[in-house]
């Protein structure tokens, strides 16, 4: 064998060797210096893989950091039993999770980023399996730009966990969905400003049967906007209500019109 | 023995000299180099003409257009720059052109790009808007941040100065130049914009932009267009935009008015449709303004700056 071919052998076997091992711990895509640790952290001895499905939406820049637009969507027959959506480089990991009971696989929503940090939602399957999708996004940067500022209107306590909504019906079959809830949602990262935020909520029709579930952490953005899309069947002849709670035990509960 | 000595002499020089020519600015002192250049754009009017880029460390914020007017009473600077150094660098080339002193400075409104050269010009009244001096107070220090940390040491001992306390007139006859104060808005919520009925010069500030996306971090669209249909109808001879080319007629005012015409319709009626941003983050951007320089980087940022409150009105059923 002429040298220069076993010297290619070698390097194909090498290659090889690398990727046979990638298939016991999914190389990140991103390259991130934080994934291993958290993938340990939240799906200890769980199967997790990279999955194009699941489609993740965010700015390449966070132009305002306190709002970074975020969307998940699920596509390709993918079953999402839950969504959990977390950034690794944030002081606080997670941001939310989504259990699509009888909406379609996707969400929207802005978030709170403290720095450069892939944005992800792994979304869990029938089989127990995690499918991750991301996206990088950098900090604010670029020019004759304004680094975001925490604005709280001085009323705020008197529209606490006020809902504000609206239905647009679609064609294609789905009615989408978009709220607005007034809360502060302080992260209690801020000196003398005390962890203040949205816990969980739960849309459901008139019987109390859920449509979905979600669970609130800290980066969510103040005052958080949140877009579903809900199967135009599913809403017919419906009233839909949305309740929920936060950390300081404060109910929400509106009937969607 | 004496001829070796001569050639590493030689060699020695040569090496100095290369090395002084691939970094120029180690000449003085180890300071970084602008090269400021004022372009004549009228009699006795001259502009430095930035980068149509971000800020970063290649160019050290010079993403900006200033200008200043030489008159026997004295020079007029129009905005300072993005550092302290930027605003030296200026005084020395204003000095090249002419031995009349700087008598006044305005800064057109509170973008860390029109105003962090402040410094350079201590004891000179600076001119500027209420609502200037106010969003310079006010967010100086975040601006100094992002611009330390974009522009690296160009930034060197710069600290954001807010102008004034002088009150802005509305005219001023400064060495036989008639100079008309434009108060306007709709970049940001003041922007000054400066007429010289003498030459027909029109310093627009960042109310015009050419060639260039322009920037919607502060902005009002619908104040901002009303702001340019006021520009549109004054009988300037020379437009000078606060990023771009100077030019001679009224093309940048039309470009500007189209881009932002469009940015405002389109994302209004996406979150009238229930779009979310992450949508909005995908729409395209009509081809024809394919030549407005960074605006692949503009379009996502005005989608975070504008979408919100546009949703917000959507939501609780008024008109923004
Ligand atoms: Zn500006």
């Amino acid at each position: 064998m002429p040298q220069s071919l076993r010297l290619g052998a070698a390097v194909m076997l090498y290659a090889l060797a690398l990727v046979a091992r990638a298939g016991d711990v999914a190389p990140d895509p991103l390259n991130s210096s934080r994934w291993h640790d958290v993938r340990r952290a939240l799906f200890p001895g769980q199967p997790v893989r990279f999955d194009s499905r699941v489609e993740v939406t965010a700015p390449a820049t966070a132009e305002d950091s306190l709002n970074v637009p975020v969307s998940v969507r699920v596509t390709g027959g993918l079953e999402a039993r839950r969504i959990l959506v977390f950034a690794e480089m944030n002081p606080i990991v997670p941001v939310l999770e989504f259990e699509p009971l009888r909406v379609s696989p996707y969400l929207s929503f802005r978030m709170k980023l403290q720095q450069a940090s892939p944005i992800r939602a792994a979304v869990l399957d029938a089989g127990g399996a995690w499918h991750v999708g991301s996206a990088w996004v950098d900090a604010a940067g670029g020019g004759c730009t304004a680094p975001g500022s925490g604005r709280a209107a001085p009323d705020w306590q008197e529209h606490l966990n006020e809902v504000q909504s609206r239905f647009w019906s679609h064609p294609q079959g789905e009615d989408r969905l978009r709220l607005r809830i007034s809360h502060p949602m302080d992260t209690g990262l801020a000196a003398s400003i005390p962890a203040f935020f949205l816990q969980e909520l739960v849309l459901t029709d008139e019987t109390g049967a859920p449509y979905l579930r979600l669970k609130v952490h800290e980066p969510v953005s103040q005052n958080p906007v949140f877009s579903f899309d809900i199967p135009a069947e599913m809403r017919a002849g419906h009233r839909l209500r949305l309740t929920g709670v936060d950390n300081g035990g404060n109910r929400l509960d509106r009937v969607l019109e | 023995m004496d001829e070796a000595r001569l050639e590493c002499g030689l060699i020695l020089l040569a090496l100095v000299f290369a090395i002084g020519l691939l970094f120029p600015w180690r000449a003085e002192a180890g300071e970084p180099d602008y090269r400021l250049a004022p372009r004549q754009v009228a009699p006795d009017t001259w502009v430095f003409v930035g980068a149509t880029e971000d800020f970063s460390p290649r160019n050290g914020g010079n993403i900006v257009n200033t200008g200043f007017i030489v008159t026997p009473a004295g020079v007029l600077v129009i905005d300072t720059g993005p550092s302290l150094l930027y605003g030296r660098q200026m005084r020395q080339a204003i000095a090249r052109v002419t031995d009349r002193p700087v008598v006044q400075v305005i800064n057109t409104h509170h973008h860390p790009d029109h105003f962090f050269g402040n410094q350079a010009f201590p004891g000179l009244p600076i001119l500027a808007l209420p609502e200037t001096v106010r969003g310079e107070t006010a967010e100086g220090g975040a601006f100094a941040d992002n611009m330390y940390r974009m522009n690296g040491d160009w930034m060197k001992d710069t600290e954001p100065l807010a102008a004034g306390p002088a009150p802005v007139p509305d005219r001023l006859e400064l060495g036989g130049h008639r100079l008309e104060f434009l108060r306007l808005a709709g970049h940001t919520d003041g922007d000054l914009a400066l007429f010289d009925r003498t030459t027909g010069v029109l310093f627009a500030g960042d109310l015009v932009f050419h060639d260039r996306a322009p920037t919607t971090a502060h902005a009002h669209i619908r104040r901002w267009l009303d702001s340019l249909a006021y520009l549109a109808g004054l009988p300037f001879r020379v437009l000078v935009p606060g990023h771009g080319m100077p030019s001679q007629d009224a093309l940048p005012i039309a470009q500007t008015r189209d881009y932002l015409t469009w940015l405002d319709a389109s994302l209004r009626q996406s979150v009238e449709e229930g779009r979310d941003m992450a949508d909005m983050l995908r729409d395209p951007i009509p081809a024809r303004f394919d030549g407005l320089a960074l605006v692949r980087k503009e379009y996502p940022r005005s989608v975070s700056h504008l979408a919100p409150r546009f949703e917000r009105a959507v939501l609780e059923g008024v008109r923004p």
